[in-house]
């Protein structure tokens, strides 16, 4: 494969396939950015990867009180799934089961579109009667009588079909720590992009995959980038690799994934090879399943 | 832009229909076919050009120089542009108004806003009875849009309210928000006896107070919600009086228990 070398560091002449997916989003605000945060992260926990999740969520940005409907703390965040039905499911258990339950939490829509999945509208029976339902400006809300007050949830949030899901970086490193220290300069980087998400812990998964498995699994660990297995199998590592990192990327847009790929390796060349990432390549099915292909020689320039 | 100007001439013998003089019907005419529209409601024909010296501009933005509380249906049927009135109106002011702008510097009459679906309404001085309410006959009241009254209304604003949003910078009159289907009627200062009467559905704010509420309404206890806080940032863009009021906690009345019993009245110091 042929490569780049930028500032020491060097780049696989690859690229990252990625696939399309439906996302939606929702601002979250409490009493205070804790609790908002709590919800947030609450509602995103377990929402990895599709594969055994049923969704991918993440927290895209805060958000002053100045910049959220109640004007109070608030927190985006981005679900993404592979099917309208599934991502309706999946929003509504997530809100229904953390936000509605969190202290002083309001939901609200975070995305504007024609196209709309049910979220107040689908949590309002839970007031059992009780709920109220208020328009203004426009906008649709429910009022749920809760213990702590009102749970107030706006009744639609909006969908897109052009969310991007899988743009993706490796990243290889000398030891375990550098390696780290590059992903989470990146994922640093990549979280002050907008309309994106990294649904693997802190924006990192070291367990990178392949289809199949030599078990009845749909996916299983990819043999060419464990180190360990370097002698044993056809690895894709050179001696000089002692760890692997991956950062996944979730957009609402593909411009939104390229921007993301873009800051991610531009925050790992600015780190450098000693304190970081001695190459970087990224993960594709050879180009014929996903139809964005984010190129990194294109995301460099 | 310049507007098409109606200025008054005199005071008009009999009450007169005006709702001709919406931009959506004065769209491609000139002001000498403008001047020749008729206006009257008796036997006698009064025109256009019998009551106003008219000059000609985009007819998308009307302004009537002078009023009358002869002047009734002012904006009816108004779907987009925006008609001011520098004067009193008489009744039905905006009735069954689509969208656009009306604005009354002046009294309005009776049924101001009546069978209203949409738009806004802003009158500067007071209105009379039966703001946003029903004719006789009809099921519903306003289903949508915003009314703003600077001054007092009379007895049964919001009269069958079924969606859209009253705000009262004044007082109201005898049983506001009566009969409301839903919807949401604000008033700022002190509301008459019995407000909410009959009360299906629907928010009542009485910033002010009240002479006297039903004993069919329920206390639930004085709470800072946060629906206020999106009425209040909602409302702020056509009263910030209003909307400062609603950023206290309130007393919460559920009611009208004589009827369905959803509803709620908000009452300050109550």
């Amino acid at each position: 494969m042929r490569e780049m070398i930028v500032k020491g560091i060097r780049i696989d002449d690859t690229f990252a396939e990625a696939f399309n997916m439906r996302a939606t989003a929702v601002v979250i605000t409490a009493d205070s950015a804790r609790w908002a945060r709590q919800a947030a992260v609450t509602m995103t926990g377990f929402a990895t990867s599709v594969i055994g999740c049923g969704c991918e969520a993440g927290i895209d940005s805060e958000l002053s009180p100045r910049d959220t409907p109640d004007r109070r703390p608030g927190i985006r965040v981005l679900l993404f799934a592979v099917s309208t039905s599934e991502l309706q499911k999946q929003l509504q258990n997530r809100v229904g089961q953390c936000v509605l339950t969190t202290p002083g939490s309001a939901c609200y829509a975070g995305l504007r579109g024609e196209e709309t999945l049910k979220l107040g509208s689908a949590l309002r029976f839970f007031g059992d009667g009780w709920q109220i339902s208020k328009r203004f400006a426009g906008k649709h809300y429910w009022r749920v009588p809760v213990m702590d007050g009102e749970f107030v949830c706006e009744a639609v949030t909006g969908l897109t079909k052009n969310a991007v899901g899988g743009g993706n970086l490796l990243i290889m490193g000398g030891s375990p720590r550098t390696t780290l220290a590059a992903a989470e300069a990146a994922a640093h980087a990549i979280n002050a992009v907008p309309d994106v998400i990294m649904p693997f812990p802190g924006g990192i998964v070291r367990s990178g995959s392949k289809v199949g498995s030599k078990y009845k699994a749909s996916a299983s660990t990819n043999e060419a980038y464990c180190p360990t297995l370097r002698g044993a199998v056809k690895s894709a590592l050179g001696p000089e690799i002692g760890s692997v990192l991956e950062i996944v990327i979730d957009g609402l847009t593909s411009s939104a994934v390229a921007a993301a790929m873009r800051a991610g390796l531009a925050a790992m060349i600015k780190l450098g090879p000693k304190r970081g990432a001695l190459r970087i390549a990224a993960g594709n099915y050879g180009g014929k399943l996903g139809p964005h292909h984010f190129h990194l020689k294109d995301l460099l320039r | 832009m310049k507007p098409l100007v109606l200025t008054l001439r005199t005071d008009p013998d009999e009450r007169l229909d005006l709702s001709v003089l919406v931009p959506h019907r004065l769209s491609g005419r000139t002001a000498d076919e403008i001047a020749r529209l008729e206006l009257q409601t008796g036997r006698q024909r009064v025109t256009v050009g019998d009551i106003f010296r008219v000059r000609g501009g985009d007819s998308r933005y009307v302004r009537i120089e002078g009023g009358t509380d002869r002047f009734d249906q002012v904006g009816q049927d108004m779907t987009d542009g925006e008609i001011v009135v520098e004067g009193e109106v008489g009744s039905q002011a905006g009735r069954s108004m689509a969208g656009g702008r009306l604005v009354i510097n002046g009294d309005a009459g009776r049924w101001a806003a009546s069978g209203m679906r949409g738009g806004h309404i802003e009158i500067t001085g007071s209105a009379g009875d039966r703001l946003g309410g029903p004719l006789a006959g009809e099921v519903t009241g306003m289903r949508g849009g915003v009314v703003v009254v600077r001054g007092d209304v009379g007895d049964r604003a919001g009269d069958r309210l079924r969606r859209g949003t009253i705000i009262v910078e004044g007082r109201a009159g005898a049983h506001a928000g009566s009969c409301m289907i839903a919807g949401t009627l604000i008033v700022r200062r002190a509301a008459g006896p019995l407000p909410g009467y009959l009360l299906r559905r629907g928010t009542v704010v009485l910033a002010g107070g009240c002479v006297e509420l039903s004993p069919t309404f329920l206390d639930c206890g004085v709470h800072d919600l946060i629906v206020m806080r999106l009425m209040a940032a909602f409302v702020k863009d056509y009263s910030a009086v209003a909307a400062a009021a609603l950023r206290s906690p309130l007393r919460r009345l559920a009611g009208d228990m004589a009827v369905l019993g959803k509803g709620e009245v908000f009452c300050a110091g109550a």
